[in-house]
């Protein structure tokens, strides 16, 4: 049963790692559209808790996949979970090194760096969605992330006091 | 498969290197990665020149794979071939992995309290905005029309239509890489 859990957790993941141009943020709707459509591992709303989880900690988005892990089954399940999200990725990344010092001329390098942003700009757009569908979200989630948006994008205010400021906004929204 | 700078130079030790990522594991997250890890590589260390960096970070930002552990395989695999990249993509998640799992934790003992509930719905909005910053920073990238229309095609077919991401990536990357070697730079010309 537990052999039958870790190898769906590889299968779903494994591949997710080699579409994640640009980063967590590009596989994030398909991740939330396998978890929760596709296998029923979880909620929608558990789901967006866990990518606010992920979120908030350090370290990369595409952690995630361990927490999703560790709810599907166990410590055993973070941790394959994280591996297949990391390794498939990693062997490609370490390709793509070698050749890029190896070809240093070669017309490939520009075509691909600029072929791949495109795909990475609709992926990361995509996935902002998905998580919004997920969550549920209502009218004061929207203005946070619009709010927040613009922050990010036009000042330099640190994303630890953002994500503080919120916390405690919306916790003692919800006390009062 | 080392490169010019470290010719001259003694070989960084793994546990060093190691120990740089796992510093930067530990205190930063999201965009800010890439800051400290500037600060670290180049400005305090010297490991790489600021061109390098660049370079480094351009590949990490378009590759597969979170940008923090492709950097630090990058960097890693430069100083030190590919033990070296393994040991750097280990001090790089191996911290957040335990952080993470602990707030996971405390999400399962605490996680039906409405006020944690309000809380991390919150934290997911803050979310949705880091990732929209940083998808409105790479769009600043595309501005030719066919790349317009690569980007729009895959929002629209994956994230309102709901379409499996696989395929659609699968046909779109090559097609957009092979646009842009043979047409998109003699048309910038």
């Amino acid at each position: 049963m537990n052999e039958t859990r870790l190898l769906t957790l590889i299968l779903v993941f494994a591949p997710l790692s080699l579409l994640s141009f640009g980063g967590g943020q590009a596989i994030v709707a398909d991740m939330q559209h396998q978890v929760v459509d596709v296998r029923h591992w979880l909620s929608g709303p558990q789901f967006a808790d866990l990518f606010a989880l992920s979120r908030a900690a350090p370290g990369p988005s595409t952690l995630i996949a361990a927490l999703i892990g560790w709810q599907v089954a166990g410590f055993g399940g973070a941790v394959v979970a994280t591996l297949a999200i990391y390794i498939p990725s990693s062997f490609v990344v370490y390709g793509a090194v070698r050749w890029w010092h190896a070809s240093k001329d070669s017309p490939w390098r520009g075509a691909l760096e600029r072929g791949l942003t495109p795909v990475a700009v609709g992926l990361v757009f995509a996935g902002a969605l998905a998580v919004l569908e997920a969550a549920h979200v209502n009218g004061l989630q929207l203005a946070t992330t619009a709010l927040v948006t613009g922050l990010l994008a036009f000042s330099r205010v640190g994303i630890y006091a953002i994500m503080a400021a919120t916390a405690l906004v919306y916790a003692l929204l919800q006390l009062l | 498969m080392s490169s010019e700078q470290t010719a001259h130079k003694p070989p960084v030790p793994l546990l060093d290197l190691m120990g740089v990522f796992f510093r930067v594991g530990i205190t930063s997250f999201g965009g800010s990665t890439a800051a400290w890890l500037y600060r670290e590589l180049v400005e305090r260390r010297g490991w790489l020149d600021e061109d390098h960096f660049l370079t480094a970070l351009t590949l990490a930002q378009v590759l597969p794979g979170a940008n923090p552990v492709n950097l630090s395989i990058y960097v890693g695999s430069q100083l030190r071939g590919g033990i070296g990249g393994a040991a750097a993509a280990l001090g790089m998640i191996g911290p957040p992995f335990c952080i993470i799992l602990g707030l996971g934790y405390l999400y399962r003992e605490f996680g039906s309290s409405p006020t944690v509930h309000a809380m991390l719905g919150g934290l997911a909005a803050v979310g949705v905005g880091m990732t929209l910053s940083i998808g409105l920073k790479l769009a600043r990238k595309v501005r030719k029309v066919v790349p317009v229309l690569i980007a729009l095609t895959l929002f629209v077919t994956v994230g309102v239509l709901h379409w499996p991401m696989i395929p659609m990536v699968i046909v779109l990357t090559p097609l957009s890489i092979l646009l842009e070697r043979f047409w998109g730079a003699k048309a910038a010309r």
